[in-house]
């Protein structure tokens, strides 16, 4: 599966915290090109196999390719085709919006004499061009996401990683985060893989889904392929969601158990920030 | 998009190729703009409008072999430094602590005369200990803004860029550096006022702001080195508070190792921030000091600290 169509290549995928296997098994392929949704419950395994395959948790070789790069042993090409978004409000608040890009653009060498336009088209590209010199701390939630995304996409990036993008934002400020990763999507065809809470995100904007629960992929197809998939085993005439289908495919095991404490505190204080 | 070069022009490029590669990348965002207003229905959708994609089309050449390091240490500077352009208020603040040492500790062991100093006056005797001091005061709490980072998801974003490990930590140990460094002068400011009589010849300076550099770097990677073990700000707290006061006072700053019980001398022989100390008394004041072994000592330690510490940095973010 790993040639050169393939953007990931999960194979077997495994990994543990302590006792807790949070990705137990997980074989997934994420097509060039393709905004795939990776959704599912809370310590579903979402974020710990993004961040498998950003190379931020030591994986045994062959089990995670990027563009046919092994994330065990090539991890600085791999690193290279990222652009990584954290769940986490991650642009530095102690710098301005110009600063936040600009640092992006020079780990990733960007020449100094092509650094302030590339940073420049960055900004721009996410609509902060004209709030780039005010401090990354008075930003709103919705901005500061948009700083991230631009952090993330000074370097062309060939794949676009997002953990929970639109996660404690009010729907205008969901939308418009969403609004600029299509039109940037549109403009430099890149990969994105996304995780989200929201199956409606889900729906609208991607591709191609996989519902995760206990560390595997219980579901996997666009998001029509999977409601007509579960209105014809239900055959009564219903017309479900893809949040019936997520509930669906996690049935009971939705209550108690999911995510652990550092997970749920992580999104909270996430949650807390944007405010 | 046809004139926009794939790959950019070398370095050293004349200045009239840059500016018309400028004059072309200008022209292109006009057009990209243009094309793209003209085919989407759209036009005012965000990222269609002023700017072009152009540039972020194009993955930016990658550097290699031993440039990588350098430059991403120079970048993790950049930062740091930019970042205390914004907040000035803890160089004011963390002025306070080393005039308060020299002005009363020092002040007031100069008169009472009990610490054998080899005829030097205290307040001279004092002064490079408590640069020394500072240096090491500011460094030891690293760990606890790596930390913090990490929780705010700076350092994991950072640790997904082609960025080596040592690149990030050595970043902060500069940053550490430049803060202690602005310490040094203020010591060494006060100590002027106070009458102490020390060198202003420009070669021993430098070798004072590589002391305080290299001094810097040990103890902020000692500090990234136990965040990495410890993994919380509670813990490392709790240990930097236990190690500080006994790396201070076995060590040289106050009072001479021969002053010392024989158990607290080994200790001192073991402390890089001896090796610190002796070397800035050696620049500053011009008395007898074993100058090639403290750097020896002192650019081994930093080496060690470094290793060490870009080595755990990556468990922080797991």
């Amino acid at each position: 599966m790993s040639d050169d169509k393939s953007a990931v290549a999960c194979t077997g995928l495994r990994y543990s915290f302590g006792q807790t296997r949070a990705v137990d098994g997980l074989d997934l392929t994420v097509v060039a090109g393709e905004v795939f949704g990776l959704l599912g419950p809370n310590g579903a395994g979402k974020t710990t196999a993004i961040r498998c395959v950003t190379t931020l948790l030591p994986v045994p070789s062959g089990m995670v390719r990027v563009f046919g790069h092994d994330a065990a042993t090539e991890q600085m090409a791999v690193r290279r085709l990222l652009g990584y978004v954290p769940q986490q409000l991650s642009a530095d608040a102690s710098l301005t919006g110009r600063e936040n890009v600009s640092l992006f653009a020079r780990v990733f060498d960007v020449p100094r004499r092509e650094r302030a336009a590339r940073v420049e088209q960055a900004l721009e590209a996410v609509g902060l061009g004209d709030a780039a010199d005010r401090m990354a701390a008075t930003f709103s939630g919705g901005m500061v996401r948009r700083l991230e995304l631009a952090q993330a996409l000074v370097s062309a990036p060939r794949l676009l990683m997002l953990d929970e993008p639109t996660i404690g934002l009010d729907p205008i400020a969901r939308t418009s985060v969403w609004e600029h990763i299509m039109a940037v999507r549109a403009a430099t065809g890149m990969t994105v893989l996304v995780t989200t809470h929201y199956m409606d995100e889900a729906d609208q904007y991607c591709d191609r889904v996989a519902l995760m629960h206990q560390g595997r992929v219980r579901a996997l197809g666009t998001p029509e392929q999977l409601t007509d998939d579960l209105r014809a085993r239900l055959g009564d005439g219903s017309a479900p969601t893809l949040e019936d289908v997520f509930r669906d495919v996690a049935g009971s095991g939705l209550g108690d158990g999911g995510g652990e404490f550092r997970d749920v505190r992580r999104t909270r204080n996430t949650a807390t920030r944007v405010g | 998009m046809s004139d926009v070069p794939a790959t950019p022009p070398p370095a050293s490029a004349d200045t009239a190729r840059a500016d018309a590669a400028r004059a072309d990348t200008a022209r292109a965002d006009t057009a990209r703009a243009d094309t793209v207003g003209a085919d989407r229905p759209g036009a005012d959708r965000p990222g269609a409008d002023k700017t072009g994609f152009d540039l972020l089309l194009v993955p930016p050449r990658a550097r290699t072999g031993w440039r990588v390091l350098p430059a991403r240490v120079a970048a993790m500077c950049v930062v740091e430094l930019q970042k205390l352009r914004h907040d000035r208020t803890e160089l004011y603040t963390r002025a306070i602590q080393p005039a308060l040492w020299l002005l009363i500790f020092g002040e007031t062991f100069t008169r009472i005369k009990v610490i054998p100093t080899d005829g030097i006056p205290y307040l001279d005797y004092l002064a490079p200990g408590i640069i020394a001091q500072s240096t090491m005061f500011i460094a030891i709490f690293y760990g606890i803004q790596i930390i913090w980072e990490r929780d705010s998801g700076v350092l994991t974003k950072l640790l997904v860029t082609p960025t080596p490990r040592a690149a990030l930590v050595t970043g902060k140990a500069f940053a550490a550096g430049v803060k202690a460094m602005i310490q040094a002068v203020v010591v060494v400011l006060i100590a002027a006022l106070l009458g102490v009589s020390m060198t202003w010849n420009p070669v021993r300076l430098a070798g004072v702001i590589v002391a305080v550099l290299l001094g810097s770097a040990f103890f902020s990677c000692l500090s990234v080195t136990i965040a990495g073990i410890v993994l919380t700000r509670d813990r490392l707290m709790g240990i930097g508070q236990a190690i500080t006061m006994p790396l201070f006072f076995a060590s040289n700053a106050l009072y001479p190792t021969t002053a010392m019980p024989d158990w607290l001398r080994y200790i001192s022989v073991i402390n890089p921030l001896s090796y610190q100390v002796d070397a800035l008394r050696g620049l500053l004041l011009g008395i007898p000091a074993n100058l090639p072994l403290d750097f020896v000592v002192l650019i081994a330690a930093a080496a060690l600290g470094i290793t060490a510490a870009s080595g755990l940095l990556g468990r922080l973010a797991r």
